[in-house]
C-alpha cells in the first residue's frame, strides 16, 4: 500500500479556486453536522423520558419555522453563485489557449499537438500555457478526467467538446476515464506529463512516438491540406465558388444560409457533420452531390481536415 | 392449554393459495416484504463481491468483466427491485389503509396485479443474471448500452420497464385511496405524515415513472432493431438519453427518500410523544420537494456537454431542493425538545436516519454547486454521497418503520435489546463505508473502477471493513425480525402507547383492520387527547 494522501494535488491555475469552494463546503458541512448532532443529543438526553406515563409537551412556533425556512434561501443561493463563478473559468478558454487533439476510444487516449506530434495514453505539455483540449470519442462517452488539475468533461460521440487547462506544476499527473465506458475502463488511464517550456521545445524535436514513419511531425492542418489533395476535395471546393460546391475559403466562423432557408454558423461540429454526413445540412443553391465520408474516415483524419479548412478562413481573410 | 385466538389477516385462512390470491392489502404488503428482502440480499451479495475485489488496486477476485457485471447488478437490484418498493409496496400497502381508517385501499385486485408484475419483472431479472447479468451500469447510458455491451441488457431493461407498472399502479392505489377513503372527521390536515408522504411520493411515481418506460423502450428499440435515436452514426443523439432516463431517475430519488422521511415524521413523534413541530410546514415541504424534483435532472449532466446555461438553471433549482429538505430536519429536530423521549430500536434507527441524511444532504451541495461538481462528478464523492441518502435515508427509514409496525404486522415484539444493538452496529458499519469514500472521491477516484491507483487503497479498506460490520448488522436484523415472527413476545394492540388509528386495532389486525368504522376526532399525534380520553394521569 503507497502512502496515504488526504489531498489531490494542486497542478493547476483553476485547482486552488475550486479547493476554495469545496473547503468552504467542507467547513460548513462540518459546522451543520456538529451543531445539529449537538442539539440532537442534548434534546434526547434533556428530555429523555423519565416516567411511563409522561407525554411532551406541545411546541410551535412560526417564527422559527419562517426563519429557518427563508434563512437557508440566501446560503444556497451564495453556494449557486459562488460554483457559477468557478464554473466559468473551469468552461471558458482563455483566447489564447493553444489547441491540442483529443480521441477517445475503448480503452485508450490519442493526443495529437499543435506541430502534429502523437501521443498514445500520455500527453506531455509545457507548464505556464493555456491549453486547450478538443475532443471526440470515436465510439461510446468516454470522460477526461484529470483530478490534479480539477478538469472532467465527457468526450462524446458525433460531437466536439472541450477542456481546458494551465498547468502550474511540473510532473506527472493521472489522467482518469470518469465516464464508465464498457470492459477495461478502469484501465483507460493514462498520464499527463508537464514539462518546462524549453523541455517541451526540445521533447517535441524528438520525433514521433506513435509511429516510426513519422520521422518529422506534420501540423495537423498540413496533414489535413494532404487528404484533402488524396480525396479529391479540391475539384469541388475550389478557391472561389463553383457551381458544384461553395469555396471553403474564409467560410470558418461565418453564417451560411442552408437550402432549407436556416442559417447555420461554419463550426468545428458543422464542418465534421459535412464531411461525414454530407446531406444533412446542404447550403443555399447548391446540389446535394458531394459523397457520405461516414466509416471512411477515422475521427483523427477528420479533425485534421477540420484545421485544414478553419486554417483557410484564417489565411485568406 | 390452547387458548382460542381472536380472528385476525393472518389465522382467518390457511394455505398457499389464501396468500397468492388474497386482496388483503395486509397480506400483499407481507408478501411484498418477503420478496423485497430476497432481492434486497441478491443485491447486497453483489455489493460484497464489489467490496472484496476493491481490497486491493488490482483485479485479482474476478475478471473486470464480472466485476463490471457485479456492479451493474448490485444497482439494477437495490434500486429497481428493493429501494424503489421498500417503502411504499410494504409498509405503504400494510398501513396506509389503516392509518386512515379504511378497510383496504380502494383498488384491491390492482394492488394483487401490481404484487404480480413486481414478482414477474422480478423473475426477468434474475433470469438476466443467470444469463450472466449486463454491464452496462444501472444508468443504462448509450450508446454503450445500445450497441458495444455483449449482454442481455433488451432482457434486464425490459424488466426495469415491466416492474414500473407496478409502481405506477400502487401509486394510483394509493391517490385515490387517500382521496375517497377517509375515516369521517379526518380532514387533510389531520393525516398522519406518513400518508402525506406516501401521496407526494405516488404524485412522483405516477408522473415520472412512464417516461423512463419510454426511455427504456427507445433504448430497446435501438438495440433490437437499430431504430437509431440515441446513436450518433445515425444521427441519434446519446446525451438525450441521459436527460430521459434523469426525468425519471432523480425524482425516482425522491420516490425512496419521501417515504423514508415520513416515517421518520411518525416514529419521532411516537417516541417523543408529542406533534410534530411545524406539522403543515413537513407537509408542503414534501409536496415542494416531488415538485421541485422534477426540475433538476440537469444536474446529472454539468459535464456531459449541456450548455453552460442549463448547467446555471438546473445549479440554482438544485441548491433549491435543499431548503425543504433542511426544514424537515430542523423540524424533526426541535420535535425533540420539549418531548417525552425514549429510545427504542424504531427511535434509534429514526435518529441514525436524521444523523447520516445531514450528511447525505450536505454533500450534496458539493455536487449541486457547479464549479466543484465538475471535479467530483462521477468519482467516489458521488458514491458516498447517494448512499448516505439512499442507505443511510432509505434504508435507516425503512428499518425504522418495519421495526416500529412490527407488532402490528407479525403480532410480536421483536428482541429489543438486540433491536437497539443492531441499530447501532448498522449506525457505525454505514459510516465506516461510506465516509472513507468521499475522501478517495475528492483524491480523484472515479466510479466504476475495478482497477485502481494504489494511493486509493487505504480509503477503499476502511470501506470494505465498514460494508463487513454493515452486512454482519444486517444479517443480524435479517434473523432476529425472521426469528420474532414466530417465536417473539405477543405484542399488545399499542406497544408504544403511540397516537394513530393503526394502534387502535388489534396486533395483528381484524382482516378488515377495524370492527367498526372510526370517527378520528383529533389531530395527528395528539397525545393530550388521547391520554386524556383513556384516563391516564400523564406529567
Amino acid at each position: 500500500m503507497k502512502g496515504i494522501e488526504f489531498f489531490p494535488q494542486v497542478a493547476s491555475t483553476i485547482a486552488p479556486s475550486v479547493d476554495k469552494l469545496f473547503f468552504f463546503l467542507v467547513a460548513l458541512t462540518i459546522f451543520f453536522t456538529v451543531v445539529l448532532y449537538g442539539l440532537i443529543i442534548y434534546f434526547s438526553v434533556k428530555f429523555r423520558r423519565k416516567e411511563e406515563n409522561e407525554i411532551g409537551r406541545d411546541f410551535q412556533s412560526l417564527a422559527l419555522e419562517i426563519s429557518w425556512t427563508v434563512a437557508p434561501i440566501f446560503l444556497v443561493l451564495f453556494i449557486f453563485y459562488w460554483g457559477v463563478k468557478v464554473y466559468f473559468m473551469q468552461v471558458v478558454p482563455p483566447e489564447d489557449s493553444i489547441e491540442y487533439q483529443v480521441v477517445g476510444k475503448q480503452w485508450m487516449w490519442y493526443f495529437q499537438h499543435p506541430n502534429g506530434k502523437r501521443e498514445i495514453n500520455e500527453l506531455h505539455v509545457p507548464k505556464g500555457q493555456n491549453i486547450v483540449l478538443k475532443m471526440i470519442s470515436q465510439d461510446v462517452i468516454h470522460s477526461f478526467f484529470v483530478p490534479a488539475f480539477r478538469i472532467k468533461r465527457d468526450v462524446l460521440p458525433g460531437r466536439y467538446t472541450v477542456a481546458w487547462f494551465n498547468a502550474t506544476k511540473k510532473g506527472k499527473f493521472h489522467l482518469f476515464c470518469a465516464e464508465y465506458c464498457g470492459l477495461d475502463h478502469s484501465r483507460m488511464i493514462g498520464r499527463i506529463i508537464v514539462m518546462e517550456p524549453e523541455e517541451y521545445e526540445l521533447w517535441l524535436e524528438e520525433g514521433s512516438v506513435v509511429s516510426q514513419k513519422e520521422d518529422k511531425p506534420i501540423p495537423p492542418e498540413e496533414k489535413g491540406k494532404i487528404l484533402f489533395g488524396k480525396l479529391g476535395c479540391g475539384s469541388c471546393h475550389r478557391a472561389e465558388d463553383s457551381p458544384l460546391a461553395p469555396s471553403l475559403v474564409g467560410k470558418y466562423g461565418t453564417e451560411v444560409e442552408l437550402s432549407d432557408g436556416s442559417t447555420v454558423k461554419v463550426d468545428d461540429d458543422y464542418l465534421r457533420e459535412s464531411i461525414l454526413d454530407s446531406q444533412a445540412k446542404i447550403v443555399k443553391g447548391y446540389n446535394p452531390i458531394m459523397p457520405v465520408y461516414a466509416g471512411q474516415l477515422s475521427e483523427e483524419d477528420v479533425m485534421n481536415l477540420v484545421a485544414y479548412i478553419k486554417s483557410l478562413g484564417a489565411s485568406e481573410k | 392449554m390452547h387458548q382460542k385466538e381472536n380472528v385476525n389477516y393472518l389465522n382467518v385462512e390457511y394455505g398457499i393459495k389464501s396468500w397468492l390470491f388474497t386482496k388483503d392489502h395486509k397480506r400483499i404488503g407481507v408478501m411484498y416484504l418477503i420478496a423485497v428482502t430476497l432481492f434486497f440480499i441478491v443485491g447486497a451479495l453483489a455489493a460484497l463481491g464489489v467490496r472484496l475485489e476493491l481490497l486491493t488496486p488490482e483485479g485479482d477476485l474476478m475478471s473486470s468483466d464480472a466485476y463490471n457485471r457485479f456492479f451493474t447488478m448490485h444497482g439494477v437490484i437495490m434500486i429497481f427491485l428493493f429501494l424503489i418498493p421498500s417503502i411504499p409496496a410494504v409498509l405503504g400497502n400494510f398501513v396506509l389503509p389503516i392509518m386512515i381508517g379504511a378497510r383496504d385501499l380502494a383498488f384491491p385486485r390492482i394492488n394483487l396485479l401490481s404484487w404480480y408484475i413486481f414478482i414477474f419483472s422480478g423473475i426477468i431479472g434474475i433470469i438476466g443474471i443467470l444469463k450472466g447479468g449486463i454491464d452496462t451500469g444501472w444508468t443504462f447510458y448509450t450508446p454503450y448500452s445500445s450497441i458495444y455491451s455483449h449482454t442481455p441488457v433488451v432482457l434486464v431493461a425490459f424488466a426495469a420497464f415491466l416492474v414500473g407498472f407496478s409502481s405506477i399502479l400502487t401509486g394510483l392505489n394509493f391517490i385515490a385511496t387517500v382521496h375517497t377513503m377517509r375515516a369521517p372527521g379526518l380532514s387533510w390536515f389531520r393525516l398522519p405524515l406518513f400518508v402525506w408522504a406516501m401521496y407526494a411520493t405516488s404524485l412522483v411515481i405516477m408522473l415520472g415513472t412512464p417516461v423512463v418506460a419510454i426511455t427504456l423502450v427507445l433504448l430497446i428499440l435501438d438495440r433490437a432493431v437499430g431504430l437509431g435515436i440515441f446513436n450518433p452514426t445515425l444521427g441519434g443523439d446519446p446525451v438525450l438519453f441521459q436527460h430521459l432516463f434523469w426525468f425519471y431517475s432523480h425524482p425516482a430519488v425522491y420516490i425512496m427518500i419521501l417515504p423514508a422521511m415520513g416515517v421518520v415524521s411518525e416514529v419521532v413523534s411516537a417516541f417523543s410523544r408529542k406533534k410534530v413541530f411545524g406539522y403543515k410546514f413537513i407537509v408542503y415541504s414534501s409536496m415542494a420537494i416531488a415538485v421541485i424534483g422534477f426540475l433538476v435532472w440537469g444536474h446529472h449532466m454539468y459535464t456531459s456537454g449541456q450548455s453552460a446555461l442549463s448547467g446555471i438553471v438546473f445549479s440554482i433549482l438544485t441548491v433549491l431542493v435543499g431548503v425543504p429538505t433542511a426544514v424537515k430536519i430542523l423540524n424533526w429536530t426541535v420535535t425533540l425538545y420539549r418531548g417525552s423521549v425514549s429510545f427504542e430500536a424504531p427511535m434509534l434507527y429514526a435518529l441514525g436516519f436524521m444523523g447520516l441524511f445531514i450528511i447525505g444532504g450536505l454533500t450534496g451541495l458539493f455536487l449541486a454547486a457547479l464549479g466543484t461538481d465538475v471535479h467530483l462528478h462521477d468519482t467516489y464523492f458521488v458514491v458516498a454521497h447517494f448512499h448516505y441518502t439512499m442507505v443511510g435515508g432509505a434504508i435507516m427509514g425503512f428499518l425504522a418503520g418495519l421495526h416500529y409496525w412490527w407488532p402490528k404486522i407479525t403480532g410480536r415484539m421483536y428482541p429489543e435489546f438486540l433491536g437497539k444493538f443492531g441499530a447501532i452496529v448498522v449506525f457505525v458499519g454505514f459510516h465506516l463505508t461510506f465516509l472513507p469514500q468521499f475522501v478517495a472521491g475528492y483524491l480523484g477516484m472515479p466510479r466504476r473502477y475495478h482497477y485502481y491507483v494504489p494511493e486509493f487503497q487505504f480509503y477503499n479498506i476502511l470501506s470494505t471493513a465498514g460494508a463487513t460490520i454493515l452486512g454482519a448488522g444486517m444479517i443480524l436484523v435479517i434473523g432476529y425480525l425472521v426469528w420474532s415472527a414466530r417465536y417473539g413476545e405477543k405484542a399488545v394492540s399499542n406497544p408504544w402507547r403511540a397516537v394513530g388509528l393503526e394502534w387502535e386495532t388489534a396486533s395483528p389486525p381484524h382482516p378488515h383492520n377495524f370492527e367498526e368504522v372510526p370517527r378520528v376526532e383529533w389531530d395527528a399525534y395528539d397525545y393530550e387527547y388521547k391520554y386524556k380520553k383513556e384516563g391516564v394521569s400523564f406529567a
